[in-house]
């Protein structure tokens, strides 16, 4: 795995970026990532949504799909596509520090 | 739990209660009965007598199987020694130990094993079950119903653009989807057709395949087939004036013949007496899949939330690693063994050939050689004919071997042998 570094932070990624610890994760951390994906201030709407994913996983142990976003957390899926312009469900994952949503292949 | 009498009456009878005779609670039903003493009694419950071979119905609309072929009786499955009821579910009560019938009636159970599975629910997509669309132009393939009713569509089918669309995982049978595809190319290309006809898989995922490993020795595969693919597909509707399949994002595809899965939820029972999470799976330990809010509930196969494939071979294994502990926790015993996730499953990829895979929560699918001593080695992640022989011998084992609850020369933990690891393969 390789090991990122970004100011003073140093985390584990996969070959697309991805945490591979999600206690590797921080707020701080997260800001610095929110750049590199074209978010450049994270509003408490943004926070609200990575702080369920992350508490969301610790249960399930998987990252939650936009539906369950919307079902169990709340959140409407539009607002969603606004925060996170373009793939909100991979950048939600990417910026909790969790794997993007897979299939079995 | 007072141990050999959880019930706490001290009576000597053990009511075991199985919901579900599909391929977990057949399995199950004839394991336990074989593992468990005659002062248990096991009782099955399930609405209907159609045990399908859901493995199947992907065959159905090419007219490679034919539906009648795929059912058989639940009760004929089930072995003597344990009761048969051909009854509904309305709700459990976990608080009173009992099973409320749809009819009224109730079943008391001192154990209680859910074994549901899960079903597509097409009426959750706004549009989708619109009469202009639904079975005319807009078909599942994952009911035995909808398979038919495909397969006349497709042999009626002219040229046009096809979607292949997964709506949210999970779904039952992660790949078949991307089987249909596979298929579809290869039924239109004899039909001489194939000019005509344009193929789209459309994922809510980031692609096709997902895993790296897989990723890189597949993901040509789809362009091979000149297939498009979709991605990143957050589905919200469809239109059915307009015949298209709209996402969030503003995407409108549109659609001659629309072949969607829909989102796949658990039993209605499970959703109604509160067991079941937003889609209706229960959640379970991963590991032993003990109910998290009932130490006397089990949930084996699909209708359990083990982050898995919902998939019979998962079933399978599951149940292998299943009885000693069963055994165990009815005497209040440490449970011995721990499922591991591992499933495995043959991928048709069309023209005769077939693709074998084998992961579990840890591992990712990996290349090398599967040793299954009835066929031979057989190739994982690589297309060979031999795994093709090997999934449509499959239905065979399934009635004779599977169901009865005979053990399979294949190990129930995932093994290492002879597979690549990783970033070894060539």
């Amino acid at each position: 795995m390789p090991t990122n570094t970004i100011d003073q932070f140093t985390f584990e990624v996969n070959d697309e970026g991805f945490l591979t610890d999600r206690n590797q994760w921080s707020k701080e951390l997260c800001e610095v990532l929110a750049e590199l994906v074209g978010i450049e201030h994270l509003t408490p709407e943004h926070w609200a949504t990575i702080e369920f994913m992350r508490d969301d996983s610790a249960k399930s142990g998987v990252t939650p799909t936009l539906r369950r976003m919307q079902t169990v957390g709340g959140f409407d899926v539009r607002e969603l596509y606004q925060l996170f312009p373009g793939k909100p469900v991979k950048k939600m994952a990417y910026l909790s520090g969790l794997p993007k949503p897979v299939g079995c292949v | 739990m007072t141990g050999q009498y959880p019930n706490g009456y001290g009576h000597s009878m053990n009511k075991l209660v199985i919901l579900g005779a599909g391929t977990a609670g057949t399995m199950l039903s004839n394991t336990l009965r074989r593992a468990l003493d005659s002062d248990w009694s096991i009782t099955v419950i399930d609405q209907d007598d159609n045990h399908q071979y859901q493995p199947g119905f992907l065959f159905v609309p090419f007219g490679k199987m034919a539906p009648k072929r795929l059912i058989r009786s639940r009760r004929g499955l089930i072995p003597d020694g344990v009761d048969f009821r051909q009854r509904a579910v309305a709700k459990v009560h976990p608080q009173r130990n009992l099973v409320e019938l749809a009819d009224g009636d109730e079943v008391e159970y001192d154990w209680l094993i859910i074994a549901s599975g899960c079903t597509p629910r097409p009426e959750g997509m706004p549009g989708l079950t619109d009469d202009r669309v639904w079975q005319e132009s807009a078909f599942d393939f994952y009911t035995l119903d909808g398979a038919t009713k495909l397969r006349d569509a497709m042999s009626a089918f002219e040229g046009g653009r096809v979607l292949v669309h997964i709506s949210e995982m999970p779904i039952k049978c992660p790949v078949a989807p991307l089987e249909f595809a596979f298929l579809a190319d290869d039924y239109f290309r004899k039909r001489r057709i194939r000019h005509k006809v344009d193929i789209t898989y459309v994922t809510p995922l980031d692609g096709a395949f997902t895993k790296p490993v897989a990723s890189s020795k597949l993901g040509g595969l789809l362009e091979d087939r000149s297939i498009r693919v979709q991605t990143d597909f957050a589905v919200e509707s469809v239109d059915p004036e307009q015949r298209t399949l709209n996402s969030y994002d503003g995407r409108a595809l549109p659609f001659d013949l629309l072949v969607t899965v829909p989102v796949n939820m658990g039993a209605q029972f499970v959703i109604d007496s509160g067991l079941g999470d937003d889609l209706g799976y229960v959640p379970v330990d991963k590991h032993t899949l003990r109910a998290d809010a009932h130490d006397n509930i089990f949930v084996v196969g699909d209708a359990a939330n083990v982050p898995t494939s919902k998939a019979g071979a998962v079933a399978h294994f599951e149940v292998e690693m299943f009885t000693d502990n069963f055994l165990a926790a009815v005497q209040g015993k440490p449970l011995p063994n721990r499922f591991d996730g591992h499933a495995n499953c043959f991928v048709e990829a069309g023209r005769g050939q077939a693709l074998l895979l084998d992961f579990n929560y840890d591992t990712e699918p990996l290349t090398g050689v599967f040793p299954a001593p009835v066929f031979g080695p057989m190739k994982l992640l690589g297309l060979s004919r031999i795994n093709h022989l090997g999934k449509l011998a499959f239905e065979h084992i399934y009635w004779n071997m599977l169901m009865k609850g005979r053990r399979l020369p294949v190990p129930t933990e995932m093994s290492m042998r002879g597979k690549v690891p990783a970033g070894e393969e060539n």
